[in-house]
């Protein structure tokens, strides 16, 4: 589902970021990736999302070369890929029901198919009854909801998740955990980027680290450091 | 869109401004052009006078001698007395002035007829030296100079505009900057989710072409109308003054109509799209 060979990404002024990452994630997978700041966990995502090219190598994206696609092919690159922010990154001037729907009309779908799956999918992250309010009105763990819903309301394989939990507490925190391992569960490739030591210890899932731009560990039911 | 209304008006107004000038200058070449039309008119002809005491057989020699150059499109012969009552014609309330000639003191003329200026030159010179000819006249020299002065303004209005124009799309530009920088969080949203650069430009280009339009119809109201009663205050008297006319208004407008509105809607979409690619390439 998404694969990495021999990836290295350097900046103008010299800065390697990434150097010689191999990695393979299958379809359904949860892994997390972990890593003190600055190693590199945010410059890989947004070689994910196009948002960077890497200085070589190539990456796969659902069995496609994302590497050498043309520009303006990267929306819909994007399209299959859900992302989550840390800092929710809803639109301040839509409703819920609205912040969820934009992600179906942008990519032009029928106005019967955005009746249908926005309620439902909302549903299942339990903001059914926050439909008609605006961002503002919402607590933290609602707003995460609502950037859930909306980056899997298109139905995408791969969900990304950048420190999804980092504004919140423990316990909504929790909330949002288990959410995203029900996506998962139901098919949703999962890539995390993520401090939360706890969480990533208590999940037992397959665990990435990355220091100083590689990969030192890559490990099964990993948990967030190992005590030396 | 509209919260920036201060910047707004600048765009409307530079729009406005450019176009107006843009109108004086188109009005000002058709004039120019049409002047140069009417002259070439008046002046697409040499007049060969002749002394009264030319025999036939030399007028004969040379409306002959004409006939065969090249550009000649016809030759008339005009005596004086059909000169002196085309003039009185011409003259209208001032005729009686005519009145109290005991002599004609208009010659016998031969009328040519030219095909185009171009040929006044060679066929004056073609007959130039025959006997009977007092003199030779045609007006080369002032079309030359009108048709020189019409082609400085064309070129000199024609930059002024260009650059007006670019000053234009520049101000227009930064001013939707300020609407892409507002809603920049909302675009870089819209990106990560898979919109399209159309489908985030599109809005932004509206705004764009909106204010062209605008501007536009404020400047035809201005042009025309100010054009219009410029025209009615002056026109009779310019008659007077140099036997023609002003290109009336109504002619104009339909031009004025489809190239202020082209110019403007399109000022404003290029705007857009310069600012949109350099703040945010999108």
């Amino acid at each position: 589902m998404i694969k990495f060979i021999n990836v290295d990404k350097e900046y103008e002024n010299g800065v390697k970021a990434l150097s010689n990452i191999n990695l393979s994630i299958e379809k359904g997978d949860f892994v997390f990736l972990v890593g003190p700041s600055g190693a590199g966990k945010s410059t890989l995502i947004k070689l994910i999302l196009k948002e960077e090219n890497p200085s070589s190598g190539r990456i796969y994206l659902n069995n496609k070369d994302i590497t050498k696609v043309k520009n303006r092919k990267i929306p819909y690159i994007r399209r299959n890929v859900g992302v989550v922010f840390q800092d929710f990154r809803l639109l301040p001037n839509k409703t819920v029901y609205e912040n969820v729907a934009f992600a179906m009309e942008i990519i032009g779908a029928h106005p019967k198919e955005i009746r249908r799956n926005v309620p439902m999918v909302l549903s299942m992250v339990n903001l059914s009854q926050k439909a008609d309010c605006y961002p503002d009105q919402l607590s933290g763990g609602e707003h995460q909801r609502v950037a859930i819903a909306r980056a899997i309301v298109n139905n995408p394989p791969i969900l990304i998740a950048d420190e999804p939990t980092g504004n919140l507490d423990p316990e909504t925190a929790w909330g949002i955990m288990k959410l995203l391992r029900d996506i998962n569960r139901r098919g949703t490739t999962i890539l995390m980027a993520t401090h939360a030591k706890d969480i990533v210890d208590a999940m037992q899932k397959r665990v990435i680290e990355i220091e100083k731009g590689m990969i030192v560990r890559d490990e099964e039911k990993g948990v967030y450091e190992h005590e030396v | 869109m509209w919260r920036n209304k201060g910047m707004g008006l600048a765009s409307i107004t530079s729009i406005t401004a450019v176009l107006v000038i843009l109108g004086l200058v188109f009005i000002m070449i058709l004039s120019l052009n049409n002047l140069v039309v009417d002259t070439k008119d008046k002046f697409d002809e040499i007049q060969v006078f002749l002394y009264d005491s030319a025999t036939d057989e030399q007028i004969e020699a040379i409306e002959s001698k004409l006939e065969k150059q090249e550009g000649v499109s016809s030759v008339v012969f005009q005596s004086k007395d059909e000169a002196l009552n085309k003039m009185k014609e011409d003259w209208g309330d001032e005729a009686y002035l005519l009145e109290g000639l005991e002599n004609n003191p208009l010659p016998n003329t031969i009328i040519v007829k030219l095909k185009d200026i171009e040929y006044a030159d060679s066929i004056a010179n073609s007959i130039d030296g025959l006997d009977g000819i007092e003199e030779i006249q045609y007006n080369q020299d002032i079309v030359k100079k009108l048709i020189l002065v019409a082609n400085y303004v064309k070129t000199g209005g024609m930059f002024i505009v260009s650059v007006l124009i670019l000053v234009s799309i520049f101000i227009i530009s930064n001013t939707i900057k300020l609407t892409v920088t507002a809603r920049k969080r909302e675009i870089n949203i819209m990106k990560y989710v898979g919109a399209t650069n159309g489908y985030i430009r599109g809005p932004f280009i509206i705004e764009g072409i909106l204010f062209g339009l605008i501007g536009a119809g404020l400047s035809i109201a201005i042009v025309y109308y100010g054009y219009e009663y410029f025209f009615n205050a002056v026109n009779d008297r310019l008659y007077v003054l140099f036997t023609i006319y002003l290109v009336p208004p109504a002619v104009l407008l339909k031009d004025i109509l489809t190239i202020f509105i082209s110019i403007g809607a399109g000022i404003g979409a290029l705007g857009s799209l310069i600012s949109l690619r350099k703040f945010l390439n999108v």
